[in-house]
């Protein structure tokens, strides 16, 4: 039985990071998927929402500003208006930029935002990070939010203490979890609800041909700047998801650009652009085999180990994880070569006059 | 004068900025190339020159395991060939399918490489810092004696003088391959336009091996300058150097390797620089923001005048 247990907690932890990092990957969607816009900064935004979500909830604390306390949904709804807010920042300047120099500029910007946190100790606590801070469902247990209205409506502090108790020490995990899913299936559904919606349309055709859409009296400009804020903030929420799940960050191994960043463009690519539902699928088949990849080579190192007694299992323990990544980067480049569309390719929304038409057989869409 | 301005300003603010200038100046030359004659931004840049540098150490490593010790500048040109081995084949394998493809793929691409030889690194070498030239580097007394005789005392290691030297001997070779030889004219006529140049019968795959080999001689010299400079190996030293590098491209104009050199010198100087306490007796920006200020100029860059300062290419 306690076995069993053990492998419905990895499930658990596996929907939950696999949700958080579907959230970026629909956010992306939104950005790369619909409008075509190369951003290579999404550590910058996640690392903008997972902040402001640290500071607005965390307890008071001499360490940074604040720690305001503030309930949990409230520091979320704040995390992506910032993070939405910084992107509409960004867009107004660097958005005419063509594809290549959006991503230089992206990546710059990202950088520059990590470098405010790691810099401006009085307020983030600088390279030593934020921790403490509250998880969804978690956080009942402890004494500051049951001890406080709403909770101390419904029972005494002594008795919450009792109850949560009497729970197995896992409790939050299948509720955060689920929250995190449903999280995810409210993003999808709105977005595929934009997606097949004329906004969406104008998008793809902003994507498509440029100087078409603006001949026929689009904004383009706004049109990406929409995009690029709505992508951004549903970046921030999945941010302030990330802090939860983490409990601690850091400015600088925590926003680790290639487990952020480059993790959610191989699960874009690999599940195929421009389809949420492939990006869904993209983000947690990836955070699949990049989870197993870690037991499965935690496996050849002991064996490896057993066999050549005089190495050190340490150093092959701590190199085997760039060893993932170095794997990772090569199923992308194949994935780049070999299906282009990824494994949902592109769909285009039906034209309510024609028949269902699809983008495709390989989902190219030029 | 010297005294109270001169010499803090000049030896700890100038001369490194200077260095860092060149490193970047090299960087920024193989990116520029690639970005003029490829048209792509190759992420993969910053790994490629630090991979260099590791090749660097352990050739001097294993060379110094036999009981010699030889200079990182010897062991350059030997990591150079190897580098350009890689960029060579990076290009067989991740780019040159993409082609004729679009050019964000070709970008995505070398993102990917990017990871990959980072981690690859990782993997042979290990995460942690390697120190590459152990000890203080002394100033060169010869020169401190000469400038302190004119009442100017400047101290400067030797290593900054090999990397002054090196730099100059790189870029005049630069220069004379781009303006008196047939494959930098070819080289220059493919960066203006690719199909011109096609159709007056220059060899493209020829231009563009040419362009990985200039590129891959620069990025080793910045890998190895760098890591004499700093004195220590790091795996995460190519992705700090990489926006820096842009920056240096973008400044000078793509497609202009004088450009960058220039943009290089100036991004050098201005991270230096910031730190410099222009105003009262507190450093302008604190050091910590040092690698900001080149994202800054880059981003501002983009925005205000995307050609660059000499007419480079803008897309």
């Amino acid at each position: 039985m306690e076995a069993y247990l053990g492998y419905f907690l990895y499930l658990l932890s596996l929907l939950t990071v696999g949700g958080i990092y579907a959230i970026f990957a629909l956010g992306l969607n939104v950005q790369w998927g619909f409008a075509g816009l190369f951003n290579a900064g999404i550590v910058g935004f996640v690392a903008v929402g997972a902040y402001t979500y640290a500071l607005l909830t965390t307890a008071e604390s001499t360490f940074h500003i604040g720690g305001f306390g503030l309930p949990l949904p409230v520091g979320m709804a704040v995390a992506m208006a910032i993070a939405a807010l910084i992107a509409g920042l960004i867009g107004l300047v660097c958005i005419r930029l063509r594809s290549d120099y959006l991503a230089i500029a992206t990546i710059g910007i990202a950088e520059i935002i990590k470098l405010i946190f790691k810099n401006e100790t009085d307020i983030t606590n600088g390279p030593r990070g934020i921790n403490k801070i509250p998880r969804s469902w978690e956080h009942f247990s402890e004494e500051r939010f049951y001890t406080s209205w709403p909770m101390s409506w419904f029972a005494s502090p002594e008795q919450w203490e009792a109850f949560f108790a009497s729970l197995p020490n896992w409790y939050w995990q299948p509720l955060f979890a689920g929250t995190i899913l449903l999280i995810v299936f409210i993003i999808y559904k709105m977005l595929e609800r934009a997606r097949t919606s004329p906004w969406g349309r104008m998008m793809t055709a902003i994507r498509e041909n440029e100087p078409a859409s603006r001949a026929a009296g689009k904004d383009v400009t706004k049109r990406r700047i929409e995009a690029f804020v709505i992508g951004a903030a549903i970046m921030g929420l999945g941010g302030a998801l990330f802090a939860q799940h983490l409990r601690l960050i850091e400015p600088t191994n925590t926003f680790d650009p290639s487990k952020v960043t480059f993790l959610v463009w191989v699960m874009l690519i690999a599940g195929g652009s421009g389809n949420n539902r492939g990006a869904v699928l993209g983000a947690f088949l990836i955070w699949t085999i990049w989870s197993a990849s870690e037991l499965l080579i935690a496996g050849m190192i002991d064996l490896v180990g057993a066999v050549f007694s005089t190495l050190d299992p340490s150093i092959l323990a701590t190199r085997a994880g760039f060893l993932r990544m170095m794997l990772i980067g090569i199923l992308m480049q194949v994935i780049l070569q070999r299906y282009p569309g990824g494994i949902l390719p592109e769909v285009r929304p039906a034209s309510p006059k024609a028949e269902k038409t699809t983008a495709g057989a390989t989902g190219e869409t030029k | 004068m010297w005294d109270a301005f001169g010499f803090e300003f000049v030896n700890f603010y100038l001369i490194p900025g200077l260095v860092l200038g060149c490193i970047y100046a090299l960087g920024a030359i193989g990116i520029t190339l690639t970005f003029g004659i490829l048209r792509f931004a190759n992420f993969a840049h910053g790994e490629i020159m630090m991979s260099g540098a590791y090749i660097a150490w352990t050739l001097m490593t294993l060379v110094g395991a036999a009981g010699l010790v030889i200079h990182p500048l010897v062991a350059l040109p030997f990591a150079a060939i190897f580098v350009i081995g890689l960029f060579l084949l990076c290009d067989r394998w991740f780019y040159k399918p993409f082609r004729k493809a679009d050019t964000i793929k070709i970008v995505i691409a070398s993102f990917g490489v990017m990871l990959i030889i980072r981690s690859a690194v990782q993997v042979i070498w290990g995460p942690n810092q390697i120190a590459f030239v152990r000890g203080i580097s002394q100033p060169n007394a010869v020169l401190r004696e000469i400038t302190a005789d004119w009442g100017a005392m400047i101290i400067m290691p030797n290593k900054h003088i090999w990397i002054f030297l090196g730099t100059i001997v790189l870029v005049v070779a630069l220069g004379y391959l781009l303006n008196r030889t047939r494959i930098g004219k070819a080289m220059r006529a493919v960066s203006d336009s690719p199909d011109l140049a096609h159709v007056t019968g220059i060899n493209v795959d020829m231009v563009i091996r040419a362009t990985w080999i200039v590129g891959g001689v620069c990025a080793t010299a910045a890998g190895v300058f760098l890591v004499m400079d700093t004195q220590t190996l790091e795996t995460t030293m190519g992705f700090r150097m990489l926006l820096p590098m842009f920056a240096a491209a973008i400044l000078g104009g793509i497609g202009k390797p004088y450009g960058a050199v220039f943009g290089g010198l100036v991004i050098g100087l201005a991270e230096e620089l910031s730190a410099y306490p222009w105003i009262g007796d507190t450093p302008l920006l604190s050091p910590g923001y040092k690698t900001g200020v080149a994202f800054a100029i880059m981003v501002v860059m983009l925005i205000v005048r995307p050609q660059g300062l000499f007419k480079g290419r803008s897309f």
